[in-house]
């Protein structure tokens, strides 16, 4: 099944990274990228799962933390700038921009 | 090398997936945020189903319970905390040049993996092939994760731990309502 989940987790990762690039609301780029590390995660199970090791499965425990942290802080950074620039939209926050 | 899937194994396994990814599809194409966010959820149930058929069962129950349950809930809170209106007011589509620009990575990022999928993989293992089961036997779906993890990657988990405090202390210094002082 090594073959089959590659060609999933590609597909789920390619579709994820036209959702970064497409959508312009951070809420739905936040998800896109969730579901990046979802596709990252079926490869390293998958892989775990071809070599008979457990070492992949500890890789994507650590994956999720550090999804949950990423979600945590970007969706306070998320409200702090909807309470000040009163948008989502990510080119409209453009403070930094010259 | 691989052994022989029997017939159910592979009709479900490629089940699975097809839903993940007509799911993934519709999360993508959805203008309201609140649609999006529980296409995406189906998705993660899709993709649990995957984690358990390969054998992480473990993991499986951590994306229903963690990501599902708990990650999707926070967006899902947010969406509803900021109140945005109607979605088709919002024009949340970037113009056709990133549209070209995003399907162009796409077809680059598909084509790369095509090449690497005919690539030799190592086949003589380390282990056994039935190693995985055995210790599955040995010590059951939670055992397996939880002797390396408390063993060899003890570092690494420990560390999480500060990872999630400083997550946790960011949080919440993000959503304060009265500004930091030096703040416009």
């Amino acid at each position: 099944m090594l073959a089959e989940s590659l060609f999933f987790t590609a597909a789920l990762f390619i579709i994820g990274v036209i959702g970064v690039m497409v959508r312009r609301n951070i809420i739905i780029i936040f998800m896109s990228i969730e579901l990046i590390l979802n596709a990252v995660n079926i490869n390293l199970i998958a892989f775990s799962h071809y070599w008979q090791q457990v070492n992949g499965q500890i890789f994507a425990i650590f994956v999720i933390t550090d999804a949950v942290a990423e979600a945590a802080v970007g969706l306070g950074i998320l409200i702090a700038l909807f309470r000040n620039k009163e948008t989502v939209l990510a080119d409209e926050v453009d403070l930094l921009k010259w | 090398m691989e052994p022989h899937y029997p017939l159910f194994y592979v009709f479900h396994f490629y089940l699975f997936g097809v839903i993940a990814l007509a799911s993934a599809v519709a999360f993508v194409t959805r203008k309201s945020p609140v649609a999006a966010a529980l296409w995406l959820v189906n998705t993660m149930f899709a993709l649990a189903a995957l984690y358990v058929m390969l054998d992480a069962q473990f993991i499986g129950v951590m994306q229903v319970l963690v990501y599902a349950g708990a990650i999707m809930v926070v967006f899902l809170f947010v969406v509803m905390l900021l109140n945005l209106g109607h979605p088709s007011e919002i024009a949340d589509t970037r113009g056709i040049w990133w549209k070209l620009a995003a399907g162009a990575i796409g077809v680059g990022l598909l084509s790369e993996i095509m090449i690497i999928l005919r690539a030799k993989l190592p086949q003589q293992l380390i282990v056994p092939r039935d190693y995985a089961e055995v210790q599955l036997q040995k010590l059951n779906a939670v055992g397996v994760i939880a002797d390396p993890l408390f063993k060899d990657y003890l570092l690494a988990f420990e560390l999480t731990s500060v990872l999630l405090l400083v997550a946790i202390a960011g949080a919440v210094v993000l959503g304060r309502r009265e500004r930091v002082a030096g703040a416009r």
